[in-house]
């Protein structure tokens, strides 16, 4: 064989355009048989002398072919994965498997909040039955039967309890306080949210709403109104993450407190829009005051030694006002177009320290 | 509760500007919740001169005139027949808001002319329900002169938010008392020198119940004119919204409002015999009242009587038949106490409400009627002249005066704010009470003060809430803990996960329709409202699904049937701790997998609901690897399509299909499902440790085994799966089914279950003979436990 032999091997692997083309030509070239195998083979046969220099060639003309083999290799897998993946093609802009995210309520993303900021006073959650007794839900908290104020929030009533006890749907969280205080020594703590019922439906009053209360009860001179304000402050501009949201205390009547208060928060109005923050005018949210001794009394605490606040708003109301929910109905209709509008993803759960409050 | 800033200054001598009153009275507690000043609105509103009046070119009935205006030149069309050439009128200019209707005038064309404008009649002004013609004003008044000036009343109204506490403040005297207390001006005195009376009433009194009406003063009046009552008069009732009627009536509504003092005048001449006498009903009488309306009272309501019988509801509203007329000449003042439940619960049970009764019912002041009956009999005899009768006085002052004592720093251990004894006293005794070293009286119109709670309270709110400070609660510890119950916590991952899992979580009402809620079992009477606030909301539900499926079926009307609902909340049940447990129940409709273009579409069935339950058993901490399926869901489930989960012998859920006649009830006319996780009867045990049990995991390779088996129809999946897992506990660590076919190839009655069974090793690797024998001891189970033999 001449030694331009191997050459044209070289040129005849670099234009297959087949692997099967190329590996035809390797085994014909490196086989047992092959003419490559062969070539370098008879270096044995040759004369001693030209053995040296004459196998060096023939090897190194040897290793040029597989080089040329694995290179053409290489080039034409690269060649038929690419025409491969080419018929692979899809249309992406095809849509996804269906798959449905779910929405928590905000009335629960807002009473989490609510948890969230007063577990970093020292609150825990205490909850109650909604059905009632009128002891627990007016007399035990200074509303006793003919007083004025059983008239202030209209009621549910029940029929009778088998002991002739009166049975109402609560008007408010308050019975939870009631409950709190005649099984708990103090210092006490508490955050109460929940559902409460009252004879009303318009356009801002559902006959069924929740509301959120609070009570913290001590030792006489340790929890003042300054207290109260303390902690209302701190509760509005955290939840509102508004840092210089202002606070008012205006005097009001409630027959559970004495003193009484109302609670306003800045605001500004214009344009059919509210919005909370420093602005001058102020914005009614909720009700608030020091705990009346008489419901001390009611309730086994001695109001000579203890004393305390209380204060509640409507949670409903809360979110509606942070998230800018225009209908109190809308909460309890399951529409679910407004579930997926105002509804939250159920990851994002309320934390100070992730900043996912406020 | 109304008043007008000039009224407040005929008790308050004060130099306040409006603005500061408002915001003094809000901050002493008794809230402004509007301001209207009528000149407001007015304010637009000029005198202007007609030019020119010609008849319009296209209507009979309208002119084109030209005005001379603040705004120069004008040209407006009326149609008012007495515009004329050289008139003054009142010029609306375009952009103004017409008072009456409420109407943005503005400019346009009528039949041609244009009109830039309007000349007003004096109804469209609100002033009076004239509208003959537009309103003409004298001839010496400048061009340009604001309607409010020329009419001269701009005498605002204050409407203030009355809490129940405060029956003092129902009077505008009241409303001054706070204010000079916060130091907003002095409060005027009172006159309430006696009237010497000229003689003996020829009417006396009787209370024969002196609980419901304790004191009775009266007074005869003779000769008197009960014409119109002066200007001022009418004009204050007319601000506060109440409509002048005659001299009489008018000075009782003025008292009323300004004291406060409800009065009520008898018609003298029209009541039967010598005596009025006060008494409690028996019942069945019947009263036609001043509103027109006659009323069958109840017993034990307080009324005045004269010979006839009823003539009035004490504190509520008098007599038609006793009612004073223009031709009216002799009448009988009353001035009386009542009491106030009983007072409100007549109101109540007749469903009158009346000036009367809104202060009765709060408290009168018990100290003052003798003293405000010389005032009206003062104000009768100014008005409506004639001759007063000496007093006719039945009854006695309730005993009132009470003393509490009040600690000089108790405003400081209770309200947070340092006040200075001294400004205490100063507080106190400008609001009318009484300081004696530490013992403070209320005066007679304070019936809500009792107790040192209310004294401190009084001191803040003259004091300012403003000045308390804002303290921050000290830490009760020095180690943050968890908020809310282990349960709770548990609740609060199951709503997240279910809404993870694509549910959308809704609140539906506790109380629903008690035909819904018999589908769901047997109304339990104890638990339907007595005064429910519509009739399909007259139950405590039993059960949560029936508000979830009439949402869905809402939905679906709207043009979603594929819904999925969940909602955390009470169900009702008169056994249940506290008459209620909580649920946790979902809901999907339609479909679970819509058309897509990779799959076929596919109605929710009970294995949608299933898998629903056991993830919110999960998340509620539930080893959900153990629980037991039964098929004894209730009747409102489908009864082949359902099942309980059981944890050991509980329930702890259930889920299926709806019964179909159950949706039809409902009006879901789509696929449903459902499933009811309840919470109460889950072990809700917080974990003793935080440490998880140790890991160990295999060396050797698990491996896997299919087997298909025949069993009989009723042999359920579960119990094929629990018979091959005792074939060899340790070695069988899962299960799985993922075939079962019945029909062509199977005998009659029975059908083959597919299992993967998954073997794990311990200790070595599994050589094949060992394999074969794990495989004969499972087929050999199956055979023992449920009858099943290998399919070749």
């Amino acid at each position: 064989m001449s030694t331009e032999a191997p050459d044209q091997l070289i040129l005849s692997v670099q234009a297959s355009t087949s692997l099967s083309d190329l590996e035809q030509h390797r085994v014909n070239a490196l086989g047992k048989q092959g003419i490559i195998t062969a070539w370098v083979g008879e270096i044995a046969k040759l004369p001693p002398e030209q053995r040296k220099d004459e196998g060096q060639r023939r090897n190194i003309k040897k290793n040029e072919f597989i080089a040329a083999l694995e290179a053409k290799k290489a080039e034409l897998e690269a060649a038929a994965l690419k025409a491969r993946l080419e018929a692979e093609r899809v249309d992406v802009s095809l849509p996804t498997r269906p798959e449905a995210m779910g929405r928590l309520h905000p009335i629960s993303q807002t009473i989490d909040e609510l948890i969230e900021i007063f577990a970093q006073m020292g609150f825990t959650v205490a909850e109650g039955p909604q059905i009632e007794s009128d002891d627990y839900n007016f007399t035990k908290l200074n509303v006793p039967p003919d007083h004025p104020a059983r008239q202030m929030q209209d009621t549910f009533y029940m029929p009778d309890a088998a002991d002739g006890a009166k049975r109402v749907l609560r008007t408010h969280t308050s019975p939870v306080q009631v409950r709190t205080m005649l099984n708990n020594k103090p210092p006490i703590r508490v955050l109460v949210p929940g559902r409460v019922y009252r004879y009303d439906s318009d356009a801002t009053h559902s006959p069924m709403f929740h509301q959120f209360e609070g009570l913290v009860i001590d030792e006489i001179g340790k929890v003042t109104m300054a207290h109260l304000k303390g902690t209302l402050l701190e509760f509005y501009r955290t939840y509102f993450g508004i840092n210089d949201l202002p606070l008012r205390f205006r005097p009001s009547y409630f027959p559970f407190t004495e003193p009484s208060a109302e609670i306003d928060i800045g605001c500004k109005r214009g344009n059919g829009e509210m919005k909370l923050g420093n602005f001058g005018d102020w914005l009614e949210v909720g009700g608030c005051g020091m705990v009346h001794p008489k419901v001390l009394e009611a309730c086994g605490i001695d109001p000579t030694k203890y004393q305390g606040f209380a204060f509640g708003m409507g949670a409903d109301r809360a979110a509606m006002l942070k998230y800018g929910i225009p209908d109190i109905r809308n909460f309890f209709e399951c529409d679910i177009r407004w579930m997926k509008h105002y509804g939250f993803v159920p990851l994002d759960i309320p934390s100070l320290a992730l900043g996912s409050v406020a | 509760m109304k008043f007008t800033l000039s009224w407040l200054k005929k008790h308050l001598d004060t130099t306040a500007s409006l603005d500061e009153i408002s915001r003094v009275l809000t901050m002493v507690g008794l809230e402004v919740e509007g301001i209207e000043d009528p000149s407001a609105k007015l304010a637009p509103f000029t005198v202007c001169e007609v030019l020119e009046a010609k008849q319009h070119p296209n209507a009979d009935k309208l002119r084109v005139c030209r005005l001379n205006t603040i705004n120069g030149e004008v040209q407006v069309v009326c149609g008012a027949p007495n515009a004329r050439t050289g008139m003054k009128g009142i010029f609306a200019p375009v952009g103004s808001v017409i008072p009456a209707t409420g109407d943005v005038l503005k400019a346009g064309a009528l039949r041609g002319e244009m009109s830039n404008g309007m000349l007003v009649s004096e109804r469209e002004m609100g002033l009076s329900d004239e509208h003959n013609g537009i309103i003409e004003v004298e001839d010496d008044v400048a061009i340009g002169t604001p309607l409010p000036v020329l009419l001269g009343n701009s005498d605002p109204v204050i409407e203030i938010k009355l809490t129940p506490n405060r029956a003092d403040c129902a009077g505008v005297r009241g409303i001054a008392h706070d204010l000079a207390a916060a130091g907003l001006g002095t409060l005027k005195p009172l006159d309430t020198t006696a009237v010497e009376g000229t003689f003996k009433s020829p009417l006396g009194v009787v209370i024969e119940d002196t609980k419901a009406c304790p004191l009775f003063i009266g007074r005869y009046f003779k000769g008197v004119e009960n014409g119109e009552s002066p200007l001022w008069l009418q004009e204050a009732l007319k601000a506060i919204g109440l409509r002048p009627i005659s001299a009489l009536v008018d000075i009782t509504n003025y008292m009323t409002y300004d004291a406060p003092r409800p009065l009520h005048v008898f018609d003298a001449d029209k009541v039967k015999g010598d005596t009025l006498r006060v008494h409690l009903t028996k019942g069945g009488e019947t009263l036609a009242a001043l509103n027109d309306k006659t009323y069958t009272l109840e017993a034990g309501m307080t009324v005045i009587s004269d010979a006839n019988g009823p003539e009035a509801l004490g504190g509520i509203m008098g007599g038609s038949s006793t009612g004073c007329t223009e031709a009216t000449t002799n009448v009988f003042l009353e001035a009386a106490l009542f009491d106030s439940v009983r007072t409100a619960q007549t109101g109540r049970i007749l469903g009158i409400t009346s000036d009367a009764r809104y202060r009765f019912e709060r408290g009168v002041d018990p100290d003052m009627v003798e003293d405000y009956m010389e005032v009206a009999t003062r104000m009768i005899l100014e008005i409506c002249g004639g001759q007063a009768s000496e007093l006719v006085i039945a009854g006695d002052m309730p005993e009132w005066e009470r003393s509490y004592t009040l600690r000089p720093d108790r405003v400081k251990t209770l309200g947070g704010v340092d006040v200075p004894w001294d400004e205490q006293v100063r507080i106190l005794t400008t609001l009318g009470f009484e300081v004696e070293g530490q013992n403070v009286s209320p005066p007679s119109w304070r019936a809500d003060i009792v107790g040192e709670a209310d004294l401190v309270e009084e001191v803040l709110r003259i004091k300012g809430y403003d000045s308390i400070p804002a303290l921050p609660l000290e830490r009760t510890s020095n180690m943050t803990t968890s908020a809310i119950t282990p349960r709770a916590r548990k609740v609060t991952a199951a709503r997240r996960a279910m809404a993870a899992r694509g549910l959308l979580e809704g609140v539906t009402y506790s109380f629903i329709d008690a035909k819904a809620a018999a589908l769901f079992g047997a109304v339990d009477p104890a638990m339907v409202l007595q005064n429910p606030i519509a009739a399909d909301m007259n139950v405590m539900r039993p059960n949560a699904l029936p508000g979830l499926l009439q949402a869905a079926a809402r939905n679906a009307a709207r043009g979603y049937s594929d819904v999925a609902l969940f909602e955390i909340g009470p169900v009702f049940d008169m056994k249940a701790t506290n008459q209620q447990s909580d649920v946790l129940a979902m809901v999907r409709t339609g479909h679970a997998v819509p058309r897509n273009w990779q799959s076929e579409a596919r109605f929710v069935d009970a294995f949608d609901a299933k898998a629903d339950a056991i993830a919110a058993l999960e998340a509620l901490g539930v080893p959900t690897a153990g629980l037991q399926v039964s098929t004894d869901a209730p009747a409102y489930y489908h009864p082949g399509r359902s099942g309980c989960l059981r944890l050991g012998a509980n329930i702890v859920a259930r889920f299926g299909e709806l019964h179909p006649s159950v949706l039809a009830a409902l009006d879901v006319k789509m696929a449903a499902v459902g499933a009811e996780v309840l919470i109460e009867a889950l072990p809700m045990k917080a974990a003793k440790s935080t440490a998880k049990p140790l890991l160990s995991l295999p060396a050797f390779q698990p491996l896997e085994r299919d087997f298909a088996f025949m069993v009989a129809n009723d042999v359920t999946a579960e119990k094929l799966v629990r018979a091959v897992k005792g074939a060899e506990k340790d070695l069988i660590t899962n299960v799985v089914v993922f075939d079962e076919y019945t029909g062509k190839g199977m005998a009659e009655g029975r059908k083959s279950l597919a299992l993967a069974v998954t073997l794990q090793p311990t200790d070595k690797t599994m050589t094949d003979a060992e394999i074969e024998a794990v495989s004969q001891k499972i087929v050999a189970a199956v055979a023992k436990s449920v009858g099943g033999e290998l399919r070749k």
